[in-house]
């Protein structure tokens, strides 16, 4: 559906937003629909937060597929710096540059212009994210910004506010479009206000039953409608238990892929046992669930299904 | 800018707009006029159809925390229906309103209902404060007073001495290297940058080498503080002690437990330490009541473990480790903690008796996961406790393997 060039519409309602992110194959909720659409529309960044695999990284690339733009991924982490995150000098070809310059006896001031010129210039996530793009503004994706220490974040509120990065050797470049901003968190540490404020805040939740299993259906064609209640249902049972990390949807999507690669149909509790492994990734976890209680759960999943009418 | 007066040529939509981000702003949502004005946009831009557009836009606009949610929430369910019935329930009896009004909805945010009283009455003498308080806790089912206890009971030469003695307790922590550079010559790490322009600056004739090194900085800190009965003497001293610390430097978190877990950072945050410390004794409702450290430290690992040992924190855990539970699950929980953080440092104020052996059950569960254990009973220990923090001691390599196996 991306055609060979020229821009895509953004979309024009928040139903027009919701449909963009079916057709990129994202089962959302409205709420999160008017988020997406309050962003792309008033050119703000989305700040999505929630716990690990709920699709936050997700979002993004969908909109850029969807929108057929470039995506730009800056990963973040501790000690994360410009010279990582915004650009960097080639030295080694400015050496080699200087030493060749010096053979052919060009003028200093000619030397210092040609070796702090773009050709020598590498451009990091940030940069590419403002330079011009012929698919129209990229969807510039600030992964785990939870990860990159309070320096960073502060550099970061100066360039979301402008959408300019200053070089002192080169000047000031600014993005003639912003792009689509898309900041994800993990809550490992909370994020300063100052730049939650700049944003459109989004808290991704788990997906209730009927939604996951929409996901499932999407993402999982391969899995029998039935096999597919019977994990849903397994899953959002779990969330309710004690755990020290709780499976997110990308869990259900994989332990529904492992099931299927098994050739089961339905489950049963010796599958649940040996493929736990792809659901819950704490080993105390896993000992809590496995055995009894999985077959507690799974026979309460069963009792429910026969009850609750067929839906679909 | 003009959005808002097109949308709305009467302007009741930004006046209520306007009177609702109040309302949560006192309810202590950070939300300034530009956000105000953001929200205007926002809803021009999503138009006002449909109620459930409408929420997710402010929503979208006025929240920024996931703690934030249910605040708004209830402020948008009460607001937006009628915005006049806030203005009646502003003026009348909090309680008697909430039961009548909202029969059907959970018990209000203590958060917003504050908020809506405190509009009312800006400057209220203390004693009417206490009052309120003891009567709103009454009403909220879900919120069990345990305990009232008074920081004005403490004699002002006490809180003189404590005071003056904390001021001047200085901590210089230890520094943990980070991953960030600074220039230094006698670093180990060519800077090519610097080198490079000081090649340019000599005309290409010598490279003149820089160096960097890596900048160090104090890690995060996080502190446990038992508040139980048996530590009764002492918890007052150390919430002093803790203030100071909050306030000294930054990325300190500071929890309290007793039969239960309560985060104190913000309160602490407070500069003025009577201050903080009243709004401390608010939060707190298990003061001086029994201890279950197995299960504080549970929920401690669950909910905040991964949110605020995250930058390899190192952790203050303070208690004399008696256990009401008997130490039940209290060592996995205990060994869980030191795994995820820095360094863990015992205080324990029963360490001043000369005799003292940690033989009770609780102490014999922490023992072996700590890394150093200290007493804290005065002044002077507290003291020598920013030694202790100061020095900087690598965990030896072995040593959380080596911990468990002891």
């Amino acid at each position: 559906m991306t055609p060979p060039n020229g821009h895509l519409p953004t979309p024009a309602s928040v139903d027009d937003a919701l449909a963009l992110l079916r057709a990129g194959n994202y089962v959302a909720d409205r709420s999160l629909a008017t988020a997406v659409y309050l962003a792309l529309k008033l050119s703000r960044p989305l700040f999505l937060e929630g716990e690990a695999g709920v699709g936050k990284t997700e979002i993004a690339r969908v909109l850029a597929g969807a929108l057929g733009r470039r995506l730009v991924r800056l990963q973040c982490y501790e000690g994360l710096d410009t010279a990582s995150a915004v650009y960097e000098w080639n030295y080694a070809r400015q050496m080699i540059e200087i030493r060749l310059a010096e053979v052919s006896h060009d003028s200093r001031q000619t030397v210092e212009e040609e070796i702090f010129s773009e050709r020598f210039l590498i451009r990091r996530p940030l940069l590419q994210a403002l330079s011009p793009d012929p698919a129209g503004p990229p969807v510039l994706l600030i992964d785990e910004l939870d990860r990159a220490d309070e320096p960073f974040e502060a550099y970061l509120l100066e360039v979301l506010a402008d959408y300019q990065i200053t070089i002192p050797e080169l000047g000031t470049i600014k993005a003639p479009a912003p792009p689509l901003t898309v900041i994800t968190s993990n809550r490992t540490r909370e994020i300063h206000d100052a730049l939650k404020r700049r944003c459109f805040y989004y808290w991704v939740d788990y997906p209730d039953a009927m939604r996951e299993l929409e996901i499932l259906r999407v993402k999982v064609p391969g899995a029998a409608a039935a096999l597919s209640r019977q994990v849903v249902g397994f899953v959002q049972l779990l969330r309710g238990e004690e755990l020290f990390k709780l499976p997110g949807v990308a869990e259900t999507i994989d332990w529904a892929n492992a099931i299927v690669a098994l050739d089961r149909v339905t489950l049963d509790p010796e599958t649940i046992d040996n493929t736990l492994g792809a659901l819950l990734k704490y080993q105390d976890d896993i000992a809590k669930i496995r055995g009894p209680e999985a077959a507690r759960l799974l026979g309460q999943v069963k009792a429910e299904l026969a009850t609750a009418p067929a839906a679909r | 800018m003009s959005v808002p007066t097109t949308l709305d040529p009467g302007g009741t939509l930004a006046a209520n707009l306007m009177h609702f981000a109040r309302i949560l702003r006192t309810a202590g949502l950070p939300i300034g006029p530009g956000r105000v004005l953001d929200g205007l946009r926002a809803v021009a831009a999503v138009g006002i159809q449909n109620r459930a557009d409408f929420y997710w836009t402010l929503h979208a606009v006025f929240v920024s925390r996931r703690d934030q949610r249910d605040i708004f929430d209830q402020a948008f369910r009460l607001y937006w229906r009628d915005p006049a019935l806030m203005e009646r329930m502003k003026s009348i009896l909090l309680p008697p309103a909430l039961g009548s009004g909202e029969a059907k909805q959970p018990a209000m945010s203590r958060r917003l209902a504050e908020a809506l009283h405190r509009g009312e009455r800006p400057s209220r003498p203390p004693m009417a404060e206490q009052e309120d308080t003891i009567d709103m806790a009454m009403t909220w089912s879900d919120r069990e007073l345990l305990r009232t206890k008074d920081f004005e009971q403490m004699s002002a030469a006490e809180l003189a001495a404590a005071k003056q003695a904390m001021a001047r307790l200085k901590l210089t922590l230890m520094q943990a290297p980070t991953r960030r550079f600074k220039p230094d010559r006698s670093g180990t790490r060519a800077d090519l940058r610097a080198t490079l322009r000081a090649t340019l600056r000599s005309w290409g004739d010598v490279i003149a080498l820089k160096f960097r090194a890596r900048r160090r900085r104090p890690p995060p800190l996080v502190v446990l503080c038992d508040i139980s009965g048996s530590m009764e003497r002492y918890s007052r001293m150390f919430l002093h002690f803790l203030h100071a610390l909050a306030n000294d430097r930054d990325r300190v978190h500071t929890f309290l437990f007793g039969t239960r877990l309560t985060n104190i950072t913000r309160q602490l945050r407070y500069k003025d330490v009577d201050r903080a410390l009243e709004k401390v004794a608010h939060a707190v409702e298990d003061w001086s009541g029994g201890t279950r450290i197995g299960k504080c430290l549970a929920e401690f690992n669950l909910r905040w473990a991964r949110r605020v040992l995250g930058q390899n924190a190192v952790v203050l855990f303070i208690s004399d480790g008696l256990d009401r539970d008997a130490a039940q699950g209290l060592a996995p929980e205990m060994e869980r903690l030191h795994k995820s953080c820095r360094r863990l440092i015992w205080l324990n104020p029963l360490l001043r008796f000369a005799g003292f052996e940690p033989k009770s059950l609780g102490n014999q569960a922490i023992l072996p996961h700590v890394d150093d254990f200290r007493p804290a009973h005065n002044l002077q220990s507290l003291a020598e406790i920013a030694v202790a923090l100061s020095a900087e001691h690598p965990r030896p390599v072995r040593g959380k393997i080596g911990a468990m196996a002891a």
